[in-house]
């Protein structure tokens, strides 16, 4: 059952951030969640990585299998070097956005999935998601 | 990645069949409007069937190519969007749908026909 998937995406154009995001929902697949949550997550991916290639210009995802006896579980780390948000807090705000977008990147992703963690300093971004299920 | 985009009559015809990077989004959103503008088309359906994300930024370029084409004088119908994506997008923001859309290809040419007929008779729905 320690069958540990690990997959990683480096992100640096527009075509990885679809790459990361079908990695995300094969691997959700995989793994047992359904058609809706792996929607969800893929959705959530693309959010993450865009933000890469828009304002760090790479990085990498870093999609893992979490799972264990009782849950099915799947962790996406998406990380990169660049200028690191300055307040994370308006960030996370519906509707706010410093790159022209719709502000909804960041908390459309959270909305998507269980887990969301955020940390963030010039030089490193870190975001953190995961989604998990009782095994059935 | 050249999406072809077809004409039917007096309206137009796209079916997005891949998985579109943020650029290849706005090289079809451009070739949309162009060929709403050449052809003259009443409108157009565009069919998302095979989209299996459609992520804000995705949502926005539909909303605003469909925005954009109504001031060019024309409608837009998005049809066959997969129930999925379309819970992925209410949960992110209920903001991010803002274009006719319509359940299968068929009732999505059905509805832009009327809403064509409804903007010649002069009873467009008010922006």
């Amino acid at each position: 059952m320690a069958d540990l998937t690990k997959i990683r995406v480096v992100l640096e154009n527009s075509r990885d951030v679809v790459i990361a995001r079908g990695a995300g929902r094969e691997v959700a697949r995989q793994l047992g969640f359904g058609p809706a949550d792996q929607t969800r997550l893929a959705t959530a991916i693309s959010e993450l990585a865009r933000n890469v290639i828009q304002y760090a210009r790479e990085g990498v995802c870093l999609v893992t299998d979490e799972s264990n006896g009782h849950r099915i579980s799947i962790k996406v780390v998406v990380e990169d070097h660049g200028p690191g948000i300055s307040d994370i807090e308006r960030a996370m705000e519906y509707g706010f956005s410093t790159g022209g977008g719709l502000g909804a990147g960041l908390p459309g992703a959270k909305r998507l999935v269980h887990e969301f963690d955020i940390e963030s300093q010039p030089g490193h971004t870190r975001v953190t998601i995961a989604m998990s299920r009782p095994r059935v | 990645m050249i999406i072809p985009i077809l004409r039917l009559k007096d309206v137009l015809l796209t079916s997005i069949q891949v998985d579109l990077t943020d650029q290849e989004a706005l090289d079809f959103q451009a070739d949309v409007l162009r060929m709403v503008s050449e052809t003259e088309a009443g409108g157009i359906v565009i069919d998302i069937t095979a989209l299996d994300v459609v992520d804000s930024f995705m949502a926005r370029v539909l909303n605003d190519t469909a925005r954009i084409v109504r001031i060019l004088g024309a409608e837009v119908v998005l049809s066959g969007m997969q129930p999925m994506v379309a819970l992925a997008l209410i949960e992110m923001g209920r903001e991010l749908v803002g274009v006719e859309t319509a359940l299968n290809l068929d009732q999505g040419l059905e509805r832009l026909q009327r809403l064509i007929q409804e903007r010649t008779s002069g009873h467009g729905r008010p922006d």
